[in-house]
């Protein structure tokens, strides 16, 4: 265990790079961002996630300096940004429709920023030969930008923006307007660049594979607040909220009452079905209102009836086949649809359950999550 | 072949009312002026046979062309011409350029209202538009009523019948052919790019000369060859607004046609107005290629 663990926001001595402290956004009488409070530390690859409309883009603007703060204070290395206008923030952004200049060859293009800030001939050539090494672009500085496919010119934006050497970095929907293939590719070569240069990346998506792939935390958005910020995996394994659960992957939630029982409770939620047990740390009352909520992939389906605490019949509904995997849409007799998902580990022909089936669900104590709401 | 007759449309058209009128005018050009109805000759006589058409390709020459360089008033003209067309599409560059810019920053529901008041001065006729300066523009038109009455000055000005006023006819007249194009560039423009190139740096100034300038620059020459190629052979302006001294090419064609009944001169006037004009329609030509080009 030699190498140490990138978890700035578990150090109570770290330092954050940007600190929000309260900050409020509002658009006349409608509220984009609603008092929020939260870190990034240096070196981060924050992710801010959420459906469109939710302030995840207004978040990014105002630390660009494209939008005025409310009310509240964005700090960015202790310093707080209000007063600085965007042309002299040590913050550079990479825009969703790129922006390129189309009247500026690719080398001019990321040359942009340096020779606003007058930097010697030289010096200017070996930085922009380095930005156009780091992209895979040598070829084509001499192109203009409607001369060069998509891919290539969100290399160009990308380039452009890292320039400047800035202290963080902004990406607004970088990957957007790429095809699926090219997307996966790019993402993990974005992580890559991230790394060799170490600058702190706050990136907006709408996409949670992306935001899982590249994040090191996520922060799942919603009506102008942050729901949740953690690792991808924390905010997979043990979402806070319903919202968040649902938000992200695939998910069944049961609504029922909990009762205390050793170690978790027991969830109460239909007349005639059996009560299900989850373990959890959280308190509720006896007789509260909560919600279970479950991984599809963490349910197994068996013909007959397994040996196990949670276990419920039902038929199936629907079959989504994926390819590599298969999710199951198995009604109970309540009419309650409970997910569940396999890996297609046989050929399709061998599948053991079809429409119509009676099947059991199954899953350990463990797998489901308790929540409040 | 219905699609060569849809083709060969727009060729005719061209033909009958282009090419042909200028050949004729080519002709009067070649002829002698004479005191007759039409006043020149030759005139093809159609009962002559062959030899009535020889006699009339012996009767042509180059006669009015050489009267054009003896008289230094032509090439005089024609230079002051360019020149008036040259300042005057300078001046209304500078006045429309403002104007397009704030069209495309204004707020979208706000746009075609603009686009329409930019346009509605083609709904009066340009004569009684043109007209309607020289009450505004004389000893004691508007213009000076109002200096007067606000006590800016104490005696009037003399702006009616100075080149002045046929530089504030002509930017007034030929503003919108200017406003357009540069509004089309403006408004086409993506937003990000200038929250791009402050984000890198810029102040909003070098911003706009980074960026906005060069980025209108096709729409400013489409613009400025609209505006300079009329003007070149403007007559209303310069008789209505402009004075004795105002010396223009289209006045100098209108006397030889009406004052002096001369049409074979005045044809010779207007074939070296036309080839002088060849050289900036070519240049507009290439300029829009040029642009579709980038764009495709």
């Amino acid at each position: 265990m030699s190498q140490t663990v990138f978890e700035p926001w578990n150090d109570p001595q770290a330092k954050p790079l940007i600190q929000f402290k309260n900050v409020t956004k509002r658009f006349g009488d409608f509220t984009a961002i609603d008092n929020q409070t939260f870190d990034i530390y240096e070196g981060e690859f924050f992710a801010l996630l959420g459906p469109s409309g939710c302030g995840k883009t207004t978040m990014m603007r105002m630390l660009g300096g494209f939008e005025k703060v409310t009310e509240g204070q964005i700090l960015l290395a202790g310093q707080d940004m209000a007063p600085i206008p965007p042309n002299k923030r040590a913050v550079n952004m990479m825009f969703q429709s790129y922006a390129l200049f189309p009247h500026l060859s690719v080398y001019d293009n990321i040359a942009f920023g340096l020779k606003r800030d007058k930097m010697p001939k030289d010096q200017l050539a070996e930085r922009v030969a380095q930005m156009l090494k780091l992209v895979r672009l040598e070829k084509f500085a001499k192109r203009k930008p409607h001369q060069i496919s998509g891919g290539q010119r969100q290399r160009v934006a990308l380039a452009r923006s890292l320039a400047k050497a800035p202290k963080l970095l902004l990406l607004d929907e970088p990957l957007g307007a790429l095809d699926a293939k090219l997307r996966q590719d790019t993402q993990f070569e974005l992580v890559d660049i991230q790394e060799k240069t170490g600058t702190t990346f706050v990136i907006v998506t709408h996409d949670q594979e992306e935001a899982m792939t590249v994040a090191s935390r996520v922060a799942v958005m919603d009506d102008g607040k942050i729901m949740q910020a953690d690792t991808p995996a924390n905010i997979y394994e043990v979402p806070n909220s319903v919202y968040v659960a649902d938000f992200i992957g695939d998910v069944t939630i049961i609504e029922g009452r909990a009762t205390r029982n050793g170690e978790g409770y027991d969830i109460a939620f239909a007349e005639g079905q059996p009560v299900l047990h989850a373990e959890s740390d959280k308190s509720f009352q006896n007789g509260q209102t909560c919600h279970l909520a479950i991984r599809p992939e963490k349910v197994s389906i068996t013909a007959e009836k397994p040996e196990a605490r949670n276990a419920l019949k039902g038929t199936i509904l629907d079959i989504a086949y994926l390819g590599n995997l298969s999710t199951y849409h198995v009604k109970l007799e309540t009419g309650q649809i409970i997910k569940a998902q396999t890996a297609n580990t046989r050929r399709l022909s061998r599948r053991s359950f079809t429409w119509e089936d009676t099947v059991w669900l199954s899953w350990t104590d463990s797998a489901g999550i308790l929540l409040e709401g | 072949m219905r699609r060569k007759i849809l083709i060969a449309v727009p060729y005719l058209w061209l033909l009958a009312l282009f090419l042909v009128p200028f050949l004729i005018v080519l002709k009067i050009s070649l002829s002698d002026i004479a005191l007759a109805i039409p006043p020149y000759v030759p005139t093809l006589d159609p009962g002559g046979g062959w030899a009535g058409i020889k006699e009339f390709f012996a009767g042509l020459d180059f006669e009015n062309f050489k009267f054009l360089t003896t008289d230094d008033l032509y090439w005089k003209a024609y230079l002051s011409s360019l020149q008036i067309a040259f300042i005057a599409t300078l001046l209304t560059l500078i006045v429309a350029y403002p104007i397009a810019y704030g069209m495309a920053s204004a707020p979208d529901h706000w746009r075609p209202t603009l686009m329409m008041l930019v346009i509605l001065p083609f709904w009066t006729s340009f004569l009684i538009r043109v007209y309607s300066w020289v009450g505004i523009l004389s000893n004691e038109g508007y213009l000076n009523q109002l200096l007067l009455g606000i006590g800016v000055i104490s005696e009037p000005l003399t702006i009616l019948n100075t080149n002045v006023a046929v530089y504030i006819g002509i930017v007034y007249t030929y503003l919108p052919f200017m406003i357009l194009p540069i509004y089309a560039a403006l408004e086409r423009m993506d937003g990000s790019l200038l929250e791009a190139a402050e984000d890198l740096g810029c102040s909003r100034i070098t911003a706009f000369w980074l960026v906005t300038f060069p980025l209108s620059k096709n729409g400013i020459i489409a613009g400025c060859f609209l505006v300079f190629i009329p003007t070149i052979g403007e007559f209303v302006i310069p008789s209505l607004l402009g004075g004795s001294r105002t010396l223009m090419i289209g006045k100098v064609l209108w006397e030889e046609f009406f004052n002096n009944r001369d049409w074979p001169v005045a044809s010779a006037v207007a074939v070296i107005l036309l080839i002088i004009l060849i050289i900036p329609i070519i240049l507009f030509q290439r300029n829009e290629q040029k642009q579709r080009e980038a764009e495709g």
